[in-house]
């Protein structure tokens, strides 16, 4: 004897996703914060743009930087390109895996060995730039 | 046992329990049961002890109660945990808020339809796929201890689905593959006994692949087995661009 | 389904994370203190303008961040709430980063 089964399905319900879901949990307000520092550092990129059709000109551009407006610009800007700068090299390690034999070499020594990396630079610039 | 003062007074704790019946309720509600405290109970015990002493229609998914199965995975207070490895001691005395996994349709009470999940799997073939079949009588695939180690983390995955309810991007884009499913197929596609990467990679080097995956990261925090699916993720990005610099470069190349 | 072409701007936007990080913080504190508070003479900045190094440098310090805005950019937007420009929106991202390449382009090689 053959049955047809019939597959019934209740009414499941589905619960929407808020507008404001990124506030409802620190790591999410954390996660879009780090994401909007990329605002930042495209502004800066901008700001280079500007300064690089001014390189003609050096004194002139000097003066452009003197500028009280564009030193508080920059001055937000600052903190948030330096989040950037430690989120991004903090996630590194999970971009960048390194394996010797059995061992994944610790994401300590990788992100540390990018902060090395990022001082030597820093301090390579200004003194190649100031001196 | 606790001393009292009072003969009858021992420790409580409040669940504010969500509760859905299809066919009865339109709108889900919360229910409120006032269950015994007990230092070393988790949540699941709490619940066991409403469906069996205060409200036996209480609907929910439990197994192992010890951290294995992934039968158990809710909503504990916002945060998405396995209510066998949630202690009521890290809640109390306060109310502790229990709902289904986010981001799943609810079919009753705290259970979640998971098809999705499992569809997903079958679609990103999360089983091995032996680069040469040989038969039983050749023996053993061998196995180095690196080569086990290149891929053992991502296979602790218990299927617990705590990873999709705590990704934001699975919440606004079902379609997004995910990332246990996504940490499963590095899982194979890293073993050295594995031939399929190649398969794999139309499924998961796509749009709804990784490429939905911005990384936020909080899939890695609630994983009850540390099995770091964004990390997963975030290494299939640098195969799957490795793997496109090839193609474009190099498009004579056999795939 | 058919793998994506994600990868290009997958890489933009990580060389411009890398660029970003490393050293844009440095390249912030010279033009915000070093040259107001006079921490390089007059002839230091001269010789500065005219070097092709500095050229280069800026040209990457403007192009590959630039990039790296679209593309986390155009994701957060969505994230944000803005799903109806969802189309256009690396369109106008990526877009923009390429305007800018080539003003930058423009500016520094000629």
């Amino acid at each position: 004897m053959s049955v047809d089964a019939i597959e019934t399905k209740s009414k499941e319900y589905i619960r929407p996703m808020p507008a404001n879901w990124w506030m409802t949990k620190k790591t999410y307000v954390s996660f879009i914060v780090r994401e909007l520092t990329c605002i930042f550092v495209g502004g800066y990129a901008l700001f280079l743009l500007v300064l690089a059709a001014r390189l003609e000109e050096p004194e002139a551009f000097a003066a452009w930087l003197n500028s009280p407006l564009l030193i508080i610009l920059q001055i937000v800007a600052l903190p948030m390109v330096l989040y950037h700068s430690i989120t991004w090299i903090n996630l590194t390690p999970k971009v960048m895996v390194v394996w010797r034999g059995e061992e994944r070499v610790s994401p300590l020594v990788i992100a540390g060995a990018n902060y090395v990396a990022w001082a030597i630079l820093s301090i390579a610039i200004f003194y190649l730039v100031c001196i | 046992m606790a001393a009292s003062e009072s003969a009858q007074s021992a420790a409580t704790i409040t669940l504010e329990v969500f509760r859905y019946r299809p066919g009865q309720d339109d709108e889900p509600t919360f229910q409120r049961y006032d269950v015994p405290y007990q230092e070393d109970w988790v949540v699941l015990d709490a619940l066991n002890h409403v469906k069996d002493h205060i409200d036996g229609t209480l609907t929910y998914r439990w197994s192992c109660r010890m951290g294995v199965c992934g039968s158990c995975g809710m909503m504990v207070n916002g945060d998405p945990k396995l209510t066998c490895a949630a202690f009521l001691r890290d809640y109390y005395p306060d109310a502790i808020r229990i709902e289904p996994l986010n981001y799943f349709p609810v079919i009753r009470d705290l259970v979640i339809n998971m098809d999705d999940f499992l569809d997903k799997m079958s679609e990103v073939k999360t089983w091995l796929i032996p680069k040469e079949e040989k038969p039983v009588s050749e023996g053993e695939y061998l196995q180095t201890p690196a080569e086990l180690a290149h891929y053992k983390q991502f296979s602790m995955c218990i299927n617990c689905m705590l990873c999709y309810a705590a990704c934001p991007v699975y919440g606004q884009h079902p379609n997004f593959i995910g990332p246990a499913a996504i940490a499963l197929a590095q899982r194979y596609n890293l073993d050295s006994r594995d031939g399929a990467a190649d398969d794999r990679a139309d499924a998961i080097f796509s749009h709804e692949g990784i490429w939905e995956c911005t990384f936020v990261g909080d899939c890695t925090r609630v994983c009850p087995k540390k099995v770091d699916p964004a990390g997963a993720i975030q290494q299939a990005k640098v195969e799957a661009t490795k793997d496109w610099f090839r193609s474009v470069l190099v498009p004579w190349g056999n795939k | 389904m058919a793998r994506s072409n994600e990868p290009i701007f997958w890489s933009l936007f990580s060389a411009g994370g890398v660029v970003a990080a490393f050293f844009m913080p440095i390249t912030i504190l010279l033009t915000v203190i070093a040259v107001p508070a006079g921490l390089i003479s007059a002839e230091g900045l001269r010789q500065l303008a005219s070097h092709p190094l500095t050229r280069l440098y800026l040209f990457v310090l403007i192009s590959l961040p630039m990039f790296h805005w679209a593309h986390r950019f155009r994701f957060v937007a969505v994230d944000l709430g803005c799903k109806s420009i969802s189309g256009i929106l690396p369109v106008v991202c990526y877009g923009t980063a390429l305007v800018v390449t080539l003003l930058a382009l423009f500016h520094l090689v000629t």
